[in-house]
Order: C-alpha cells, then sequence, then structure tokens
C-alpha cells in the first residue's frame, strides 16, 4: 500500500462500479453454496435425530440395505460435489473477472 | 497376539481422538498392552527414515521465517489439499470411525458425515480470504486493519490453547496406540512421538511437516483402498450382499442398518454439528495450511482436494467397518478375547480395522497398518507444533513484543526455540494425563475453535463495522464461554470431575451453538458501541482490506525471495 502508484490503483478499484457488483455477485454465489451445504448436513442430523424409522426402511421390499446409507453416502458426495462446483467457477469465471477489474484499474 | 495382564485405561482416549460428542454414549472397549509386532515397528522404523530423509531435503530449504511457517508458499492446490486431508485422517478417524461402524453399523456414518461437512464452509467463505491476507499466521488475516497488540494477543492464546487441547489428547492417543499396535509400553510413544516430530518441524519446518503428511495420506489412503476393496471383491462387489451378510452374523442383526443411540437430543446434535462445521474454520493448524499455496486459486483447489480426499476416505471407513463385521465375527479364535465373542476383541474396540488387515492382508499388511496408524499421530502433532510455534515466534514475539521491528533470522531462530519448548510441553503433558480421562479434549478444542477464534477471523474479514474491541472482547467471551459451559457439560462434570451422575448443569454435549452466538453477538454490541477514533480509522481501512481479499491485490506472495 505505501508506493503512490498503487494507492492510485486501489483508489480506482474502490471507485470501480464493477468491482462492487462483482464482490456481490461472488458473495451471493458463495452464500448459497454455503446454504445448500447446510440444508443437506442439518436435514440429515434432524432426519436421524426426528425420523430414525424413515432412514431405517429398506431400499426396496426383501433388500437389505436402509434407504439411510444411499442418503448418507449422497451426502458426503453432493459435499464435494458442490464443493467442486464453486472452485471451478471460482478458478475460471471470477478469477477472470477480478483480473479484469484489477487491469483496469493498473493501467 | 496374546494380551499381556497389564490392563490399561485407554479406550476413551481414542474415543476422543474421534471426537466424542456425537459418539459420547458409544462404549468402545479398553485397550492393553499387546505383544511386540516387530514388522509394525520395522515398517514404522522404514516411514520414520523415509521422512527423516525428506526432511534432510527440506531443511536445506528452509532458511528464512518465510520458509519455516509457510514452505515458501511453494506447495500446489493438490498436494495442500492430500495434507489437509491427512490432518483429517487422524488414527481416531480411521480406527474410532471403523470400530463404531463395526460396533453399531449405520451411526459410524453419521459421525463420518458430521466431521467431513465443515469443508465446504471453508471454501466458499474462508479460503481465498484467507490467501489474500494472510501470511504466516491467521492472526495476520485477523489483525489486518486493527490494532496489533490486542488482537494477536487473543489470536495467540485462542491459537495456543487449541493447540495444547488438541495436543493432549493426540499424545495420550498415542501412548495407547503404541501399546495395542506395537506392544510397546506408554513412555516409548511419549519420547518417540516428542523426538521425531521435533526433528520434522524444527529441521524441516513447513516443507517437511506438508510432505510428512502427504505421504502418510497417500499410504493411509492406499491401504484403506486395498482393504476396502478386499472386502467388496469378497462379496463380488456388491454392497447388498455385504450388508445380508453383516445383518446375518452381527448381533445387533437389523439394527445396525439404521440409526441408533447416537443422537438424543437434536439440541445436541445442531451444537456438535456446528462446532465441527465452524470449528474447522478456526483450527490453527489447519489455518495455516492455507498460507503454503501461491494465491488464492490454488488455496480454493486445496479445499477441493481435501474435501475429495476426506470424503472418499470415509466412505471406504465404512465399507472397512462392515468388512470387519463380517470377516472378523467368522474367526472369534483368532481376533476375540479367548476366542469369546462377549469378552469383545482383542486390545479393545478400536482394532476393527486392524484386525481386518490381518483378515484381509496377512501378517505384513497388518504391520503396514498399525505403522501408517500410528505415524498419523506423529505427523498431526507435528503441524500443531509448527502452528503453536508460529503463534509464539509470529505473533507474540516478531509482532507484539517487537512491534515487527525484527530481521527473519532472529524470527526464525525463536521458532525453533518454541519448537523445542513445544515440544517438551508436549511429552510432559502426555505423561501428565496418561490416566486422565481426556475423551472430551478434541470437542473442546473444536467448540474453542468455532467460538473464539473463528467469530474474531470472520467479522474482522466480512463486517465493515467490526473493531478491535469488538473481536477482542467478543471472542474472549466465546472462548471464555466454551470452556466454561464444557466444563458443566456431562462429559466433563461427571466424567472427569466425578460430580454424581445428572449434576452436570450444562444439558447438552456440546457448548458450541451458545458460545458462537454469545461471541457473534458479542463483537456486533461492542463494535457498535465502539466510536473511538480508532475504530473510526479501523471502519475507514475496510474498503482497503476487501480489495485485497477478494482482487489478491497486494496479497503477500508467500515466498519473501
Amino acid at each position: 500500500m505505501a508506493q503512490q502508484s498503487s494507492l492510485d490503483t486501489w483508489e480506482r478499484i474502490r471507485n470501480n462500479p464493477k468491482f462492487q457488483a462483482f464482490v456481490k455477485k461472488r458473495n451471493n454465489y458463495s452464500i448459497l453454496m454455503a446454504i445448500l451445504g447446510a440444508i443437506a448436513y442439518y436435514g440429515f442430523i434432524l432426519l436421524v435425530a426426528y425420523n430414525k424409522e424413515f432412514l431405517s426402511q429398506k431400499v426396496a421390499a426383501g433388500a437389505v440395505m436402509s434407504i439411510g446409507i444411499p442418503i448418507g453416502v449422497g451426502v458426503i458426495l453432493f459435499t464435494i460435489i458442490l464443493t467442486w462446483i464453486y472452485v471451478s467457477r471460482a478458478n475460471t469465471e471470477f478469477d477472470a473477472e477480478s483480473a479484469a477489474i484489477v487491469k483496469e484499474a493498473t493501467k | 497376539m496374546s494380551i499381556s495382564n497389564k490392563h490399561i485405561f485407554g479406550g476413551l482416549a481414542l474415543l476422543a481422538l474421534a471426537g466424542t460428542a456425537i459418539a459420547a454414549g458409544a462404549d468402545l472397549g479398553t485397550t492393553q498392552q499387546q505383544a511386540t509386532n516387530w514388522t509394525a515397528i520395522t515398517m514404522f522404523g522404514i516411514f520414520v527414515a523415509a521422512t527423516m530423509w525428506i526432511t534432510k531435503w527440506a531443511a536445506a530449504k528452509t532458511k528464512t521465517a518465510a520458509d519455516f511457517y509457510t514452505a515458501g508458499g511453494g506447495i500446489t492446490g493438490f498436494q495442500n489439499g492430500l495434507a489437509i486431508a491427512g490432518d483429517y485422517m487422524s488414527a481416531a478417524s480411521f480406527l474410532g470411525i471403523s470400530g463404531l461402524v463395526f460396533a453399531n453399523g449405520f451411526d459410524g456414518l453419521i459421525f463420518s458425515i458430521g466431521w467431513l461437512v465443515g469443508w465446504p464452509v471453508i471454501t466458499f467463505l474462508m479460503a481465498e480470504r484467507l490467501r489474500n491476507l494472510g501470511k504466516f499466521t491467521f492472526a495476520d488475516v485477523a489483525s489486518y486493519r486493527f490494532a496489533q497488540t490486542p488482537l494477536r494477543s487473543f489470536a495467540a492464546v485462542g491459537t495456543l490453547v487449541v493447540v495444547a487441547f488438541y495436543m493432549i489428547a493426540q499424545m495420550v492417543g498415542a501412548g495407547q496406540l503404541i501399546k495395542i499396535l506395537f506392544g510397546l509400553d506408554y513412555m516409548v510413544a511419549e519420547i518417540l512421538v516428542g523426538v521425531i516430530m521435533m526433528m520434522y518441524v524444527l529441521f524441516g519446518g513447513m516443507t517437511a511437516t506438508t510432505w510428512v503428511q502427504i505421504i502418510k495420506a497417500c499410504m493411509l489412503l492406499a491401504g484403506a483402498t486395498f482393504m476396502a476393496g478386499a472386502v467388496l471383491f469378497q462379496f463380488g462387489f456388491s454392497p447388498e450382499a455385504l450388508f445380508a451378510k453383516a445383518v446375518e452374523v452381527h448381533s445387533k442383526k437389523d439394527a445396525i442398518m439404521g440409526p441408533g443411540a447416537l443422537i438424543k437430543d437434536p439440541i445436541s446434535a445442531i451444537s456438535v454439528g456446528m462446532a465441527l462445521m465452524f470449528g474447522t474454520a478456526g483450527l490453527p493448524h489447519i489455518l495455516m495450511r492455507f498460507f503454503t499455496v501461491p494465491n488464492a486459486k490454488e488455496a480454493r483447489k486445496s479445499v477441493a482436494w481435501a474435501t475429495t480426499w476426506i470424503g472418499y476416505f470415509y466412505i471406504l471407513t465404512f465399507i472397512i467397518g462392515f468388512g470387519a463385521i463380517v470377516n472378523l465375527i467368522a474367526d472369534p479364535v483368532t481376533f476375540y478375547v479367548d476366542g469369546d465373542i462377549a469378552k469383545g476383541l482383542k486390545g479393545g474396540g478400536n482394532m476393527a480395522a486392524v484386525h481386518l488387515a490381518n483378515a484381509v492382508g496377512g501378517n505384513l499388511f497388518l504391520g503396514f497398518i498399525s505403522a501408517v496408524a500410528f505415524a498419523t499421530i506423529l505427523a498431526v502433532v507435528a503441524g500443531l507444533t509448527l502452528s503453536g510455534a508460529s503463534a509464539v515466534s509470529h505473533d507474540l514475539y516478531a509482532s507484539v513484543w517487537r512491534h515487527g521491528n525484527v530481521d527473519s533470522a532472529t524470527e526464525l531462530r525463536v521458532s525453533k526455540i518454541a519448537t523445542v519448548c513445544l515440544g517438551i510441553v508436549a511429552v510432559a503433558l502426555g505423561i501428565a494425563f496418561e490416566k486422565e480421562n481426556v475423551a472430551y479434549m478434541v470437542m473442546l478444542a473444536f467448540t474453542i475453535a468455532c467460538s473464539g477464534n473463528f467469530p474474531v477471523l470472520f467479522m474482522s474479514v466480512l463486517w465493515k463495522d467490526c473493531t478491535t474491541k469488538g473481536a477482542v472482547v467478543g471472542g474472549s467471551v466465546g472462548l471464555i464461554l466454551a470452556v466454561v459451559l464444557t466444563i458443566g457439560s456431562a462429559s466433563v462434570w461427571e466424567a472427569v470431575l466425578k460430580y454424581p451422575k445428572g449434576s452436570a448443569w450444562f444439558p447438552y454435549n456440546s457448548a458450541a451453538l451458545f458460545s458462537m452466538l454469545a461471541a457473534f453477538l458479542t463483537i456486533y454490541i461492542v463494535s457498535k458501541l465502539d466510536n473511538s477514533a480508532q475504530a473510526q480509522k479501523e471502519r475507514a481501512l475496510f474498503p482497503d482490506q476487501l480489495i485485497r481479499s477478494e482482487t489478491g491485490v497486494g496479497a503477500s506472495s508467500a515466498s519473501a525471495h
């Protein structure tokens, strides 16, 4: 933050409406993803707490596997997939936008 | 394996490592010292030799304080993801969770899910901001626009308290494990872990600490993959056939297919969930790993890879637990005390995965798995020590004591002195707590991390009106409340302090829900009431902090040379 040139850069980024819009867009996306993750997790926990019978029922008549097992494994897979979806969008689209804003301010 | 007469307290220690709260009621049995297992000891010796060779290589690269703290920022996202996963795939999650599945079936899966869900929060809210604002420790991030002395002092205390509780659980766990895995004495484990991890950290800094963790993670993933594969192979890769056989032989029959007694009241369940979810984002030895990658892109990738490997690993432990049910119950003479299923597994309930290793891979593979299980503790303790040492040298010494007027060489020397001191303290604590009940300690570490460290970090980065006073007061309230309420819960009040059953005055398993909310509320109120000149200045700095945290402009390049 010390040099004059970089001070100007920060000033320009701060005043760029694109920056504000970018921060807002990415934050909304992060929060949406965090809420999806929390719903999957707390939904599962509340199911365990309040409706054990539902999780204990069989996947099909005559089967041994309960419906809780694919749901539980599903929560794990959902968590992994959600993380990758966020990371791939952030690492391409968001990073490109952020780089463009910085470039605009430094030129 | 024969059983020596020495009967030792211990099952609870491992349970502790696995993070008790959800499983507080589950009895995983006690551990007893086994006959000396030379195959396992030899395998462990090879692991130590290989990691020492890496430490020598790392030592040549560890010249500055930046190298020591962050491996010079030269770790890739994929490598860092494996290292973070390694921090999570502890002896406890491997032995404890597979043991829980072996005993209760489905409940083990609930446990695994509880541990995994913290990761998305880190990715979506914290990872890149940590990387963009931080340099060596999470205090760098939290104190970015605040008064350095109070905030760093708070962060250092938060770090050291979390590290201490986590460390005690690990050191006691190491002592218990060495008895059942190698058939060696408790004291041997304390000295071995203390000396070896000190060498990793002292000479190899973050580079060695990271690579030890990566190697361990790969070995554990490979071993667990082989075991789960062997189990599925027995059943023609049909999970349904595996479950059918398990239900047939298990004493609890069909009950192992559904949730049992693991979750009793929803408030406790949610509170534990919050401790695990947000505590993960406040554990200093995890947070410091985000400063070892070169940029925000790699920081995000680290979490994605970490989540992937941890999730994969938990699915494997679930299969391994069921594999143990079908393989071990079929051969009680080999795996049970006196060949009697009613007397429990040889070495205790946490040995299910280790016995399964013997069943599917023979004695050599048993040695391999035992060595890996013990190596996990070594790697985690090294990471804890490094993060504690960074808090002492970078936050307390360089920033608070010397106000930043210190050269890299001096700071490096101080961090090495701190490493030695912490190593000695770790061994001393491990010995002091041998006979104590430490079951609550990992959960307490998570609760403090989510009530003290996380709210301060979160509010300082994301809330523009946050001030030094608000952060320090709120964080302290969270930290103290986390400790006090945990003491009042049954797992400490009754199980450790020996007050009569039912006298615990805090009715839930975890304090997190209450202590974390109290911390956030206090930060909010105190910050809002703070209208000092300092507060105005701090609020005025927020826009610049926002630019750096969102775009990485001006971010520390991690490699300082």
